[in-house]
Formats: C-alpha cells, structure tokens, sequence
C-alpha cells in the first residue's frame, strides 16, 4: 500500500502505538484521584503538557487538551466571541478554512455576530493588506488557517497576527494548526498568536485528542462543562493515553525535524516537477512561479500536500483507479467528500469550474520513499490515458 | 402487561388444502429465523391449526413484535395472557384481571367469545361467555356488552391452559419464503429494486441477488451501500446470496463500440443475459427487476419490450405500476431507503447519453450488438468466472 493521504490521517507512530498501550494498561487512575493511581496519570498529562508547550516555547497552563481540532477550532471561536463579545462583534476569517472554523462561523453568525470572509490569492493565501482593510473597531476575533487541508498553501501567520495586533490589539489571532503542527516551527508568543488548534492524528499520534493552545491573557469562555478538569477551560476526565500519545508524538515528529522535512520538500518539489510534465495536469496552491525553476515557489507552500487537477477527468475515478493499484489519495479533502459539494477551497482560489471535479490530494508524511511516488506518477501515467478515452459526456 | 404467547394467524396458508403442512412449516421456519434477531428463549409451535410462540424466558415486547412483523405469511400476532385453571371464580377473577389492565376506565364495548378445545372443561362455552361477561360488567361499570360489533372481542381458550386475548397486531401478510421457489434480483444501489426484491419474497419466493460492479468508475462504498441494502432486505427474505459480477469492461467495450444514445439499453440487455445465466446456474426460476414504466429512458415500454428480448425465464417487475412516490413509500417501510439515497455512483449513472433513447428499435439495437462481436463473448465468461459470492444475512 502507498499511502499518500496524510492529511487525512497518519499512521501513528509505533513508539505512540507502544507508549498508549503501556498507559492503558499500566496508568489507567483518573488525574483527578486523590491515591497514587490519579497521581501517576495526573503525571502523564503534566508531562505531556511540558513537553508540547516546550515544543511551542510556551507556558504549560496555556495548552488545553481536548478531543481533536474540530473540538479545540469550536472552543477557541466560541469561547473567545461568547467572553468578549461585550467589546464587539465582528469576526474575520478566511473562505478556505476546515468545515470546524467554517461550520462554527455559521452558527456564531446565527447567534449575531458580523462574520468577514477574506478572499484568497490564486495559491490560496491571505494578504496581510486585505486583512488590515477588513478590520474595525468591532473586530474581537480574526481565525486564519495556517496550511491550508485542501491545497498546502501557507498563510503568513506572523504578519497576519501583526497586522491586527498593530490595528486591533485587543482582537485575539486564533490559527487553524492542524496542518502545519509538525510540518514547521510555530512559536505562538513570538508569532503574536493568541489561539491555535492542533490534532493528535495528523502528526502520527492517536485519533480522539488535540489540544488548544490559548494564550494565557486571553479571555476564553469554555465549551464543555462539568467536573472543572484542566482548571475548568475543558470538563471531562482526561484521556490520558491520547494525552500521553499526542505528546510522544510531537517529541518524535519534532526530534529530526529539519532533515525530514527538507527530504518531503524535495520529494514534493520532484512529485510537482514530474506531474507537470504529464499532458493536462495543472498543480494547485504553489505561488506564481518560473515554468523552469519551481523548487522556490514550493518551498512557499506545505512539505507534504499536493494538489493537482486532471481535467477530463473525474477525481472519484481516478482515486479509485490509483485506489486499484494500492494507492490511496483522497479528492478535495477527505472531510468533505462525503458530501457532493464543491470545495470551498478550490471555488476560492478560481479554479475553473472545469477542473472543480477533477482535483486529487496526495498528501505526504515522513515515512513517504521517493520509490512510492515514483510508482505513482507511473501509475499515472499509466492511468490517465485509459480514463480520458472514456470520459464522461 | 406480561404475555407468556403469542399466538399467530395466517390467512392464505390456510386454504392450501393438502400442502397447508408444508406452508406450516415453512412459517414455523421462518418464525425462528426471525425471533433469533430477539433476545431471549422462544419455542414456536402449532397446535389444532393453530401457531404459537411461547416464551420462556425474559423478552422485550417490542423487539419480539418486530421480528415477527417481518415474518411473511402471518396476518396478524395476537399477545396472549395464559392462567391455570383452578375454579370458575378464579378465572373469572382473572379474565377480569386482564380486562381492567388491558383496557383501564374503558367505556368500550365487549363481547365474550369462549372457546373450549379441551372439552373435558367442566362449564360449556356459552355459559363461559355469559358468566364471564357479567363479571367484567360487574367490575368495569363503563363497559357494555355488544354481540354484534363489539369494540373488544376478549377471546378465552380453554386448553391445557386457559388462553386470554383480544389484541391482533397486523402482520406483513403474504406467504412464508421458500414457499414458491427462488428468483433472482437485479440489485442496484436505488430505491426501487430492493422494494422489488421484498414484494416478490413477500409471496413466498426466496431471493437471490445480482449486482453489477464497475471499479473503479464505482466506488468500494457503492457496494457496500449494495450489501447494506441487501442485508436491510434479507431481514424479511432470510439470507440473500449476492453475486457482485464486475462488469467495467463490458461496459467499456459498449461504449467504445455502440452509438452512446443506446448504451444503456445495451448495457441492461448484457445486465439481464448475466443474471439469467447465473440465475439458471442457481435454480431460480425468474428475474427480478425495479422497473416501472416510464420511470427513465430504459423503463419506456419500448424499452422494456428489448430488454425482456433477451431473456427466457419469466422477468418478475412488481413494481411496474407504481410511481416513485408510492415506491418511496415502501422503501421508507422496509427501511432501505436512507441507504439507498447515499450519493455513491451506480454502474447505471457512469455513461449516460445526454439523449438516450425512449423508443428503441429492436433490430437497430441488435446491429450495433453485433459490433461487439469480437469480444463479448470473452468479456461475459471472464465477468461470470469472477463472479464474488457473498452471502448477505
């Protein structure tokens, strides 16, 4: 199997996949016990929460954890406009976030807030001037993604975070991290990040955990209630083995970061290379760039996400036909395809309606061999000239 | 209310005359089958022409009812409370017992219908109903007597036991499966043939199904959508054994060869050849499809008429006079139709003309058939040889 759908999900780690288990079995007390059992897990989760905030260069009370980043993007938009909305309510986000930003936009609109929805450029990114533009005195809030799920481009979330700090210093930044937690060095205090979502699986940790970083003077109303866990921010019993298995897994993702992720940007600059040479393919998300040196502009965007558009041809079949031969990619992102509407993403950065169906994902990690992409551009090569023949009408 | 029994009529096998046994029996089967699906310790059993389900030990009333609603051939399934006999007070004590449960404040009107099939029984049965019927109007002062429409006929049946009831829940009626042979079912993905498939099995056919997979232009999900909707039907037939017959490249070679406004009326003439054969091979007697007149391009009458050309064996279509919403209506009952409307692709959506043809021309369509000569022949063998069995329950 060539698994190329790491933005989806990842295969944890086998040290993550051991630890957990361990943890299961061996440090099942509840944190909040008051015996040596709850006192062992209560270590687990300190320890990992030491370990990740060592990662972001922060302070351990200002990571929450929680069930993934869908849950982690719902406390950071709801939290922070419900806490501050006596100082305004305008919202600004982008048109290309996760349907968990997206989706949570929609219901604080309904709840009346004013939500702004930034246009991208072309490659998918926010400018720094539109923002400024869009800012007001009512603004409390501003959520942009880092690396886009869909495309891999990257927004400049230091000037992003400046331009409204500089405009608005009391609106609070939330980021989208999901897909650049792992992928690149974030430090939130230094980057004037005042929020930021991160999930446990995309980065070869466990399903069901993520967690929020949330600077400590931000004012944050929480979500969940009950038993006041995690100094009330998020109620419930820890999951400590997720817990436990998201750090170890930011402690591994992090510990040959630079050679990792400059062996996937040089697999990604040779992917994109070799793609454009096939006939009728086109390469989403990278800036503009010189036809003859593309390795620059990659560099621009994600390690590990590529998008690309075959037209003629039908994204679900050619998944399925890649799918045949082991190969698995997803088409637009896998949290949306099981419903048939258009990319949010792909609509945003005007791609032609054409090619709206005709988009694949392949997503990379740090397991992905230079032997599997090339099968695929074989595969591909391969694939593509049967489809056309028979495409649809 | 506690009910020991169940008793359970059946109209239509009755008058089966010398077979009735046979009908029995395959109802008994059946009946077992299903209260399998519900959790506790059933005996089914007939006496004096008559079906029981005894139970012996904790059961769940509604789940007991839903299993055996699902049993074709039962008419109705009447809950039954059973006493022991000890004196004429005693049982009068207790019918009146089950009369204030059963229908508390009532201000209905009754009727006492006795019945004695043990006839050792000391009183006579019309001096039971006239007893018994003044103790109920004794202690239910609302209630009357009414012989001719009574609201509420209370049956007691003196047998080894005495068995008191007056409710019939109404069963899905037709004839126990396996009764009238076996039949094979086009399944597709829609709404239509699964509702087919229940209606032929609720006279008694059993049912096998054919389904027709064209990977990768459909999808793993397509199929599973397919098992799901057989097995939601096999909860009424028994086990469904279904072929998945891949039938991408037949499909190919029609549209490379054929004029595309008659491909779909050539692929469903190649659809019912393959469920034919496999049908003889599995002593089926018939084929099953969801068409209606009209529906869609390939259901015109037309239409029909070249398709059923190629087959021998009688073509089954129940539901050839209904509309889609009374279809609908069917499916919503049988519960197949949330499955059914899952946007997954069906073989029969991948190539359609913008223009199909409504009114075939039977020796046009065989002219452009024999522009497959060459490799149908070898296409139909290898989709037969690798026909995937899989039985659905």
């Amino acid at each position: 199997m060539i698994y190329l759908d790491n933005s989806a999900t990842t295969r944890p780690f086998d040290e993550v996949t051991e630890y957990m288990m361990h943890v299961m079995k061996d440090i099942y007390g509840n944190p909040s016990s008051m015996h040596m059992a709850g006192v062992e897990a209560e270590t687990e989760v300190k320890n990992a929460g030491k370990a990740l905030a060592d990662i972001l260069k922060v302070d351990p009370k200002e990571i929450i954890f929680t069930s993934g980043g869908t849950e982690s993007d719902n406390l950071a938009l709801i939290g922070a406009a419900m806490a501050n909305k006596r100082a305004g309510m305008h919202i600004i986000t982008s048109k290309t976030e996760h349907p968990a930003v997206a989706q949570t936009m929609k219901y604080l609109e309904e709840q009346g807030f004013r939500i702004t929805y930034l246009e991208v450029d072309r490659s998918g990114r926010i400018s720094p001037d539109v923002l400024a533009q869009a800012l007001s005195e009512e603004t409390v809030l501003v959520s942009i993604m880092h690396v886009n799920n869909e495309i891999g481009s990257i927004n400049d979330i230091r000037s992003l975070a400046d331009t409204v700090k500089s405009y608005r210093p009391a609106a609070l930044f939330h980021t989208d991290a999901v897909q650049s937690f792992g992928k690149m060095r974030i430090h939130p205090s230094k980057m004037k990040i005042d929020l930021m979502s991160v999930s446990g699986h995309k980065i070869h940790g466990p399903k069901g955990i993520g967690f929020l970083y949330a600077n400590e003077k931000a004012k944050l109303r929480p979500t969940v209630f009950g038993g006041g866990q995690q100094k009330g921010m998020r109620s419930g019993t820890e999951n400590v083995p997720g817990i436990a298995g998201i750090a170890l897994a930011a402690k591994l993702i992090y510990k040959d970061f630079d050679s990792d992720i400059e062996r996937m940007y040089s697999l990604k600059t040779y992917f994109v290379r070799e793609l454009l040479k096939l006939q009728d393919v086109s390469v989403n998300g990278i800036p503009e760039h010189d036809p003859e040196d593309i390795s620059d502009a990659v560099r621009q965007s994600a390690p590990h996400i590529v998008s690309a558009s075959f037209s003629n041809v039908r994204a679900e079949v050619l998944l399925h036909a890649l799918e045949a031969k082991g190969i698995y990619v997803s088409a637009g992102s896998a949290c949306s395809t099981n419903k048939p509407s258009k990319s949010a993403t792909l609509l945003a950065i005007n791609l032609p309606a054409s090619l709206l169906d005709s988009t694949l994902r392949f997503s990379f990690s740090t397991f992905t061999t230079q032997d599997e992409i090339n099968e695929t551009l074989t595969v591909l090569s391969e694939e593509l000239p049967k489809l056309r023949r028979y495409s649809r009408y | 209310m506690k009910y020991s029994t169940f008793l359970i009529k059946y109209a239509e096998i009755a008058i089966k005359g010398k077979n009735r046994y046979v009908f029995e029996d395959a109802l008994m089967h059946r009946m077992k089958l299903a209260l399998k699906q519900a959790e506790g310790d059933f005996a089914v059993s007939k006496a004096q022409g008559r079906v029981y389900v005894d139970c012996n030990s904790e059961y769940d009333y509604d789940e007991v009812i839903a299993a055996l609603s699902r049993v074709f051939g039962i008419n109705a399934i009447c809950p039954v409370v059973k006493v022991e006999y000890e004196d004429f007070d005693k049982l009068s004590a207790d019918v009146v017992d089950y009369v204030r449960e059963e229908y508390p404040d009532s201000t209905a009107t009754f009727k006492v219908f006795a019945r004695r099939a043990n006839k050792a029984f000391p009183v006579h049965s019309t001096e039971m109903n006239s007893e018994l019927g003044g103790a109920i109007l004794d202690a239910c002062p609302g209630m009357r007597v009414d012989v001719h429409n009574p609201e509420i006929e209370l049956n007691v049946e003196v047998r080894e036991s005495i068995f008191i009831y007056s409710k019939q829940i109404k069963g899905p009626g037709g004839m126990p499966v396996g009764t009238n042979g076996k039949a094979m079912l086009l399944l597709s993905g829609g709404i239509d043939s699964p509702v087919a498939g229940y209606m032929v099995a609720k006279r008694g056919v059993k049912i096998d199904a054919v389904y027709f997979h064209a990977p990768p232009y459909t999808s793993e999900r397509a199929k599973q959508k397919v098992i799901d909707l057989a097995k939601q039907v096999a909860k009424y037939t028994g086990t469904i054994c279904l072929h998945v017959i891949n039938f991408t490249d037949i499909q190919l070679a029609i549209y490379e060869k054929c004029p595309h406004e008659e491909l779909t009326i050539i692929m469903r003439r190649y659809m019912m050849r393959i469920a034919e054969h496999i049908a003889k091979e599995n002593e089926c007697l018939g084929l099953i499809t969801g068409e209606s007149i009209g529906q869609v391009a390939s259901q015109t009458m037309h239409s029909l008429a070249v398709t059923n050309e190629v087959c021998s064996l009688p073509v089954l279509r129940p539901l050839i006079g209904f509309d889609k919403q009374e279809i609908i209506e069917v499916s919503e009952k049988i519960g197949t139709f949330e499955t059914s409307i899952l946007p997954y692709e069906d073989c029969c959506t991948i190539f359609v003309a913008k223009h199909p043809v409504t009114k075939p021309n039977l020796k046009m369509i065989k002219r452009s058939e024999e522009r497959l000569a060459d490799c149908i022949d070898a296409l139909v063998k290898t989709a037969l040889d690798t026909d995937e069995v899989i039985n659905v329950i």
